[in-house]
């Protein structure tokens, strides 16, 4: 169970004389309960690569099987892959559109034709799981702060149940504060519900905290796809692309240049801290 | 989705038309659909496509991309066909069931498909050819004498600019509402036309609401700038005309003196 895509392409505008090439013989599998963060440059084929996970866009050339199925099979459900596979937008908040906040997050499992108190049901877990207070769902979305609207849009996408969660830069535009509760917020999601996560985003520090697994893009072409650590070892060809590791990556290089015996694998602040500590207790003996 | 209308968007490209003076555009345009409402005679419109081919060609914008633009305008120019094919009196020539096709109604017809199809082109020609900010800065100098009348010439070129600028904008931006609603169920191509309709609702809101934002933003972005209006107001890139807008002005009048010519020495006559 999981989604397979098997060299897709996607040619913009063909024969319009603006043609844009956006992917180029993309392939990868995506299994069941990964964490993976996707990382590129502005106009490196990020967005329009999630937007072919659940047939929104359909690529020039090329197959994508979602548990087996094609999903470009002409008898093939797309409202229930689009269901399957939540996709939340670059500023999801944009998206909002009723009355009150309740009613917007009910939008999407009421498209699923289910009955009600199904609707319902799932809507209140779904604002549970993104941890808004209980006292704002009968409140217009509009009257919220940033990073409570943005929480709100994801649960809009989670009420339908999806195996696959998909978030395009879920943290653009917020405060340090707004980018933790809602990183956090996924994680938890990911760990209580067992579902798949694709992360995408241009912060390596963001990706290093909570991914297990990473693809790098590049002019619609993926370029690395291995764990976390493995990538940032590749520190000099990311920055050739217009990226950096983690800074933390950078300080532990320049500490072992300094001949502090430190790990300089280590990505987040966390192992970085224990790395230092051992190595500097190790120094004193 | 929505992005192929070609109808109003600018083709870049480097031409002799492209480089002339917003202001010889508009006026040649104006001159273009004179010339095509002076008469019905096929030696007259056989000088307005000639016209019209050597502008294109001098435009370097490719035929088939104007035509795209005629996509929009299909069902008006068949309609408008058929009515005067067989609502015109005159001398019959056909009897099909209870509809009869006349002479003059098959000039009619074909005359009226040539008018639309030429006045579209035309007109596109023009867009095709200069940016938004280009043409409304042409419109702007080109009517200032109305300034006279107290009519607010540089507000509404203003209003007209802003309002071209955000189309590409509120364009990109409904196909991303669109898709964002799309992965959360939401249908627009099936059902009734009332499910239709209704289904556009989750769309249209934001679309406003990001309309609005988009219009807050911008006014403040002009009014830190210190824009108050037209008083005073010099321009980075004045509109002057060179020597090949004084030609193209000669080619113009040249071209609407010999049509009018043209349409005297026929009289009333259609070949």
């Amino acid at each position: 169970m999981a989604i397979i895509v098997d060299k897709i392409s996607y040619t913009y505008e063909i024969g319009t004389g603006f043609e844009h090439k956006a992917l180029q013989q993309v392939s990868c599998v995506i299994g069941d309960g990964e964490f993976i963060g996707l990382i590129g440059h502005t106009g490196s084929g990020k967005s329009t690569f999630i937007q072919h996970l659940n047939g929104l866009v359909h690529a020039t050339s090329g197959q994508i099987y979602y548990n087996g199925e094609d999903i470009y099979d002409k008898d093939y459900d797309m409202k229930q892959l689009r269901s399957k596979v939540g996709l939340v937008f670059q500023y999801p908040e944009h998206q909002l559109f009723e009355t009150d906040i309740f009613k917007d997050v009910c939008f999407g499992p009421k498209n699923l034709g289910l009955s009600k108190k199904e609707v319902e049901l799932r809507a209140f877990e779904a604002l549970r799981l993104v941890g808004l207070e209980e006292n704002l769902y009968y409140q217009s979305p509009f009257d919220l702060s940033g990073g409570q609207k943005r929480r709100v849009a994801i649960a809009g996408v989670l009420a339908m149940k999806p195996e696959v969660l998909i978030l395009d830069e879920p943290t653009a535009g917020l405060d340090p504060k707004g980018r933790d509760d809602i990183l956090s917020c996924v994680k938890r999601l990911h760990d209580e519900t067992g579902i798949t996560v694709i992360l995408v985003s241009h912060s390596m520090e963001d990706v290093a905290n909570y991914v297990s697994r990473i693809m790098v893009m590049n002019d619609g072409v993926l370029v690395f796809d291995d764990a976390p650590k493995e990538i940032f070892a590749h520190y000099r060809e990311l920055e050739k692309i217009g990226l950096a590791a983690p800074q933390v990556t950078y300080i532990m290089r320049d500490l072992k240049k300094a001949g502090l015996d430190v790990d300089t694998s280590a990505i987040t602040i966390a192992e970085a801290k224990d790395s230092i500590l051992a190595a500097l207790r190790a120094a004193k003996e | 989705m929505i992005r192929d209308i070609t109808f109003g968007q600018y083709y870049q490209t480097d031409s002799v038309i492209h480089k002339l003076d917003p202001r010889v555009k508009l006026m040649g345009t104006l001159v273009f659909i004179i010339s095509l409402f002076l008469g019905k005679s096929v030696w007259l419109y056989l000088g307005v496509t000639i016209f019209l081919a050597a502008v294109i060609r001098a435009s370097k914008v490719p035929l088939k991309f104007i035509v795209k633009g005629l996509k929009a305008v299909l069902v008006l120019i068949i309609f408008s066909a058929a009515f005067n094919l067989f609502l015109t009196a005159g001398e019959p020539l056909v009897h099909i069931w209870k509809l009869t096709i006349t002479k003059e109604g098959v000039y009619q017809a074909v005359f009226m498909v040539v008018r639309l199809i030429y006045l579209i082109m035309g007109t596109s020609i023009m867009t095709l050819t200069t940016t938004p900010n280009h043409l409304t800065d042409g419109l702007e100098k080109g009517l200032g004498f109305l300034r006279v009348i107290r009519v607010p010439v540089h507000e509404i070129a203003m209003m007209m600019s802003i309002a071209l600028r955000f189309i590409p904008i509120l364009v990109e931006e409904t196909d991303k509402i669109m898709k964002a609603q799309m992965a959360r169920g939401a249908d627009f191509e099936s059902g009734s036309l009332l499910k239709r309709a209704k289904a556009m609702v989750p769309v249209l809101v934001p679309l406003f609401i990001s309309a609005f934002r988009r219009a807050n933003d911008l006014a403040m972005a002009m009014e830190a700038r210190c824009y108050h209006g037209s008083e005073g107001r010099t321009k980075m890139k004045p509109l002057k005309y060179s020597r090949t807008d004084k030609a193209a002005y000669a080619i113009l009048f040249a071209y609407l003196g010999a049509m009018i010519a043209l349409c005297a020495a026929l009289g009333g006559r259609i070949v």
